[in-house]
């Protein structure tokens, strides 16, 4: 076995141009299928990171995912909206560590502008438990102050101390124009989540716009408890609520079933990549079949020293195996460079979260797979030599 | 150990079921015996040589080497059995372009533990006297690589392989038709001596006649094969 491959290594040296090529096939069929995978890991955890700390969602009754979109993505319209009344009422709950209400339905340029509390920057968490940081400025505290999230800073070009008109409506070229000037007080640092292009506002400073002394309607709120088991106990205690009809989900829940649904386009990202994979295999496989024929002589010399046909198949199977095993190895090594360069700028502005482990499961399983993978491709022009070599025999019949 | 080097009797052999292409009553080549096989292109020769070498089997009669009949033998163990008691040499082209010159010389010992165990020493070192015997010697060829030698070098280092571990049958192939007439003396005679040394039998195959002398026998294979000349590939 060892000399065998001993042989092959020398072998696939000494074809070493078209050995280099076949290899660089691989290693970059290797790096998508491996990148495709930490992309498709980063894009579910970012997507399952874009809320957490958060035990419940609070809407009025309406759909799961539905409350989830408007909610967390801010994608979408609500229908209905829950009333202040029941909002206190749970915020005052015992086992309620702290409620945070969200209204929405104002805009400015195109972005949606969140009513909230101060307190929002106290308890909302993203990523892995990451609290909100401002790059620059305060929280809002007083009457007509805004924070801006990163993206909208950035396009808008806002910096704290920026005054602002919000329009009532969510869509850009708003409809009307409220009237009191605003003034950004705060820039949030990058989330890599929808939080980005929000305008976060006081919830009582835009009701007042809207005319009303207190806001008396919201849209939904968030809740964190005290001790997870009253998490179930409240869930249901909410639905069941007979004062107003509620929805109340937990994000990690929904956010699942959320992701069932937007899986289908990074399942279809995998087959591509496996489909590449496929197509550098079949590429080593008919190089080495291609150079078969001027390796007839090789084999007849092979076979006058004492070695047998399954010998010379074993030698071309090694061969594959060989430079499988070697364009895998650079596959891996070039998609870790590349993600180590890339993923910074990915988290901030895709929201992917890529931490590759320098060996993990995925990497060892595509190490072994790819590796079985070409030693079988190498079965095609070791059967070829098999065959040739015993119609050959020591001699060349052509 | 006194059966002979080659042995064939009442062969008949073709590619093809009903052809016949061969067909040889009795040829025996003795231990430590050098023949001269004439055979012109065409004449079944590489057949012949398959059928030696155990890589082909007749479709009635014996091929028999040292004593044991190819036809007995299972197919992996005729590759083996090939390995440790004949050496080839081919008309040209019979190194690996991979592998050093020592490298190829030391071929058989891969595949075959008593050509190694026959190595006085180490096979490397045998290899390196062998190599210096038929007039190969110095780091500066040895440590070239085999497709810039001459042809008459690459001849010399095969001639190297056919002999190392000393298997009891060396089978040539045209091995000289590719060197120059000094060229070919010269490597002749010292493969004769080195058949010789080892008391290993030679069957040396060629179209060229001149070549005969000094062998202990020549043999026509247009005389030994009594198939009819009209199905002759």
């Amino acid at each position: 076995m060892r000399a065998a491959l001993e042989l092959a290594l020398h072998s696939v040296w000494n074809r070493r141009g078209t050995a280099l090529l076949t290899t660089c096939s691989i290693a970059l069929s290797v790096a998508l299928l491996w990148g495709v995978l930490q992309v498709r890991e980063g894009a579910r955890n970012g997507f399952a990171a874009t809320v957490s700390g958060v035990d419940l969602i609070v809407g009025p009754r309406t759909g799961p995912l539905n409350l989830l979109l408007y909610s967390i993505f801010h994608a979408g319209e609500p229908t209905a909206s829950v009333s202040r009344a029941s909002f206190e009422l749970v915020a005052r709950h015992p086992d309620v560590a702290w409620a945070l209400p969200l209204a929405l339905g104002d805009s400015h340029r195109g972005y949606r502008v969140l009513g909230t509390t101060p307190d929002y920057f106290l308890h909302y968490r993203y990523g892995r438990r990451q609290a909100l940081v401002l790059a620059e400025g305060r929280a809002f505290a007083d009457h007509g102050e805004l924070v801006i999230g990163a993206t909208v800073a950035r396009a808008l070009g806002y910096r704290p101390g920026t005054e602002a008109v919000l329009a009532h409506g969510l869509g850009e070229g708003s409809f009307t124009e409220h009237e009191d000037r605003f003034r950004v007080v705060g820039v949030l640092a990058p989330t890599g989540t929808p939080l980005d292009r929000l305008v976060l506002a006081d919830l009582d400073d835009l009701a007042h716009l809207h005319g009303t002394e207190h806001s008396t309607s919201l849209t939904a709120f968030l809740v964190g408890m005290k001790e997870r088991p009253a998490l179930l106990r409240m869930q249901r205690a909410l639905n069941e609520y007979r004062g107003e009809a509620l929805t109340a989900i937990i994000p990690g829940v929904a956010l699942s079933d959320l992701w069932r649904l937007v899986g289908v386009a990074d399942r279809a990202m995998l087959a591509i990549a496996l489909c590449v994979l496929l197509a550098g295999l079949i590429g080593m496989t008919s190089t080495l079949l291609a150079a078969l024929q001027a390796r007839r002589r090789e084999l007849a010399i092979l076979r006058s020293v004492g070695a047998r046909p399954i010998d010379l198949m074993g030698l071309l199977m090694l061969e594959a195996g060989a430079l499988s095993l070697l364009g895998t190895l650079l596959g891996l090594l070039g998609g870790r460079l590349i993600i180590a360069v890339l993923a910074t700028p990915l988290e901030a502005r895709l929201g992917l979260l890529l931490e590759p482990a320098l060996l993990d499961a995925t990497s060892a399983a595509i190490l072994c797979g790819v590796t079985v993978a070409g030693l079988l491709a190498g079965l095609l022009p070791g059967l070829a030599a098999y065959r040739r070599s015993l119609a050959d025999g020591l001699s060349m019949r052509t | 150990m006194d059966s002979p080097a080659i042995e064939i009797s009442q062969l008949r052999f073709g590619w093809k079921a009903g052809e016949c292409l061969l067909s040889v009553e009795a040829f025996t080549v003795s231990r430590g015996e050098r023949v001269f096989l004439h055979g012109p292109s065409g004449s079944g020769k590489s057949s012949l040589l398959g059928l030696v070498g155990g890589v082909l089997l007749p479709q009635a009669g014996e091929v028999r080497v040292l004593g044991q009949s190819w036809g007995a033998l299972p197919a992996s163990r005729r590759d083996r059995f090939r390995g440790d008691h004949i050496g080839f040499l081919f008309q040209q082209f019979n190194l690996l372009p991979y592998l050093g010159l020592l490298d190829n010389v030391l071929l058989p010992v891969r595949y075959s533990r008593l050509r190694r165990q026959r190595c006085d020493e180490t096979p490397a070192v045998e290899a390196k006297r062998l190599l210096a015997a038929l007039g190969l010697e110095g780091d500066a060829v040895l440590s070239r690589p085999v497709g810039e030698l001459s042809v008459g070098q690459q001849q010399r280092v095969a001639a190297a392989r056919a002999l190392l571990g000393r298997p009891e049958l060396v089978v040539a192939d045209e091995p000289t038709s590719a060197l120059d007439e000094d060229a070919r003396e010269a490597f002749l005679s010292l493969l004769m001596q080195r058949c010789r040394d080892h008391g290993a039998a030679l069957l040396f195959v060629s179209h060229d006649r001149r070549l005969a002398e000094g062998f202990d026998r020549e043999v026509s294979l247009a005389a030994l094969n009594e198939a009819p000349r009209g199905l002759l590939a």
